[in-house]
């Protein structure tokens, strides 16, 4: 970070301020409140099938069309959004815990940077879509095999973004102005390093959400997601290909969901990176 | 030179240690057996008992890990225990499927996204620069399958002008492989596109401001040519690690992509071996695909540091 840190009202100037975080946030905000208002929201029961109402194409009564069941899409995916943006935060918090601790202590400590580093490397060398798939598959489908599989995927970049970052404020004067009044190394680097390379990290996990959202609805779409009934964005597309040509809406519009929340989170990713962590910017 | 490659090798070669190790460590991850993971509940325990020999479960840890390493080095990704066959001639079998799609859709987010990138750059803060990047981002945001199928829907079933699916080899007849070949690699590489139309515009940006080229504006150079022959060689050398970057997401994403379009490379291979949980093969496909981005990887960088003295003495 250069310069003095932003912080309180100067901070949420520069933010409101900035269009792509305001776009980006309002998306975000929106598709947050539809899933978490989802119950009350949803005009039909998102798992009740109507068999009169089958393959119907979007209407009055409903917006999105319904299934081969006769299940409403617009419900259903009000609820997937709840699923999908559920795992997207859970693998966001796991993936920003494990992220940090071995950027930290990679950066910190420089005996254990090349062991942890080379690991992130070499968990970087499988396509991160492919590696989330098989340890998915390998665990067995679950929500929380998911999250785990997206965590491990997702980690070893947030590791390297948070070890840059710690290797620039270690060489910093006030760590060695800690050091020398007898401040202990993990109480300044959880306690006075960390603190300051929030920047980045933050930039980093608002991608990582967008990142977990994508690859959830590959991986429910190869089979690898969470098993039914619960109604992924991705698990309704895969359910929908078979009636791809009779009944298009059930593939589309939860493909659409899922561009808003992820087109949301990337510019609020951007927005947030232009006033955190002006470096970065291109 | 020859310092820079025996540097860059030794780091390749401890990654593909570790990267082997974790595709081993993977069968420890199924929870309870894996034999009887893969069998179903009516199996006899004779039958389990025997899988799991077959698998060399019935060994000791440091036995299984000097005999995958063992096998490894000897090429062998041991036997799929659905298809009965060595995974390793499966995948090779399948490898010029799957690269060959990602090669295409590498070539045209090449083409398109430096295209994009420089019409970007060229008109730095003005409206064709906001419309490229907005598109870009709108691209990153896109999912690749649905993207597919969306494809499909316009391209093969409303307008009939593209197949909807299913794979000629080339040798078999050129034409129709480039024809069944263009939606899925349009699909896979649009997602890209976005990527390298950002990097590309900045690496752009940057040479523009360079002094060589305000000296070659002042010359009264067309700006065309300023552009494409002073400014683009340089502004490509960043855009070449984009390309080691780029081939790792390529190849994860083939693997998608062609469940959409029925390609059968190795993608279908793996998916087909989450399903019955054949482990052998979601181990070889894992390490498989690592080589190969490993290999494109020490490439790029090799490429990089011919063309760029600087990476090499650094």
């Amino acid at each position: 970070m250069q310069g003095t840190p932003l912080v309180g009202r100067a901070l949420w100037g520069r933010l409101l301020r900035n269009r792509s975080f305001v776009i980006g946030a309002v998306l975000v905000f929106v598709m947050v409140a539809v899933a978490l208002a989802a119950d009350w929201l949803t005009p039909f029961d998102p798992l009740k099938s109507n068999v009169r109402a089958r393959l119907a194409a979007p209407s009055a009564a409903h917006w999105f069309g319904t299934d081969h069941f006769g299940r409403d899409i617009l419900s259903r995916v009000m609820i997937g959004a709840r699923i999908s943006l559920a795992i997207g935060a859970f693998t966001v918090v796991l993936a920003g815990i494990a992220g940090t601790l071995c950027g930290a202590i990679a950066g910190y400590f420089y005996h254990l940077d090349q062991p942890i580093m080379r690991i992130m490397d070499a968990l970087m060398a499988f396509p991160s879509i492919v590696l989330a798939m098989v340890v998915s598959a390998v665990l067995g489908a679950s929500l929380t095999n998911v999250v785990i599989a997206l965590a491990i995927a997702t980690t070893p970049h947030t590791a390297r973004i948070v070890r840059a970052s710690v290797l620039i404020e270690k060489e910093q004067e006030y760590i060695a102005a800690a050091r020398s009044i007898g401040v202990g190394e993990w109480t300044i680097l959880f306690k006075h390093v960390l603190r300051n390379v929030a920047g980045p990290l933050i930039v980093r996990l608002t991608y990582v959400f967008a990142i977990a959202v994508l690859a959830e609805a590959a991986l429910s779409f190869v089979g690898a997601g969470p098993p039914p009934p619960a109604a992924s964005f991705g698990s309704i597309i895969a359910q929908g290909r078979d009636f791809m040509r009779e009944a298009p809406w059930i593939t589309v519009f939860p493909g659409l969901a899922i561009i808003a929340c992820v087109l949301g989170l990337n510019l609020l990713g951007d927005g947030l990176r232009d006033v955190l962590d002006p470096r970065l910017k291109f | 030179m020859g310092h820079f490659l025996i540097r860059r090798l030794a780091g390749a070669f401890l990654v593909l240690v570790l990267v082997s190790l974790m595709s081993f460590a993977l069968i420890w991850l199924v929870p309870g057996d894996p034999a009887a993971a893969f069998l179903d509940a009516s199996a006899t325990p004779e039958q389990v008992a025997k899988l799991r020999s077959a698998l060399g479960l019935d060994l000791s840890l440091p036995q299984q890990m000097f005999g995958w390493y063992g096998r490894i080095l000897s090429g062998d990704l041991g036997q799929s225990i659905l298809l009965n066959r060595s995974v390793t001639a499966a995948l090779i079998e399948r490898l010029p499927v799957t690269l060959s799609l990602a090669a295409l859709a590498l070539a045209f987010a090449v083409f398109f996204g430096v295209a994009a990138g420089i019409v970007a750059a060229v008109n730095h803060n003005r409206w064709p620069d906001q419309a490229v990047m907005t598109t870009a981002l709108l691209g990153l945001s896109v999912p690749d399958f649905w993207l597919g199928l969306v494809m499909v829907l316009v391209f093969a079933v409303s307008l009939g002008w593209l197949p909807s699916g299913g794979f000629t080899p080339f040798m078999e007849s050129p034409g129709q492989w480039l024809r069944g070949m263009v939606l899925p690699a349009l699909t896979l590489g649009l997602v890209q596109v976005g990527f390298i139309a950002r990097m590309a515009r900045a690496s752009m940006l940057d040479t523009l401001s360079q002094d060589y080229v305000r000296t070659a504006d002042a010359k009264g150079l067309a700006k065309l040519h300023v552009v494409l022959r002073h400014a683009l060689p340089n502004a490509m050398i960043p855009i070449l690690t984009v390309i080691g970057i780029v081939s790792g997401a390529l190849l994860g994403g083939a693997v998608i992509v062609e469940q959409v379009f029925s390609i059968p490379g190795i993608g279908r291979l793996i998916v087909g071996a989450i399903a019955s949980r054949d482990f052998p093969v979601l181990q070889g496909g894992l390490l498989f695909l690592a080589v190969v981005y490993l290999a494109i990887n020490l490439v790029v960088d090799i490429l990089y540091a011919v063309v760029d003295p600087r990476v090499r003495l650094a």
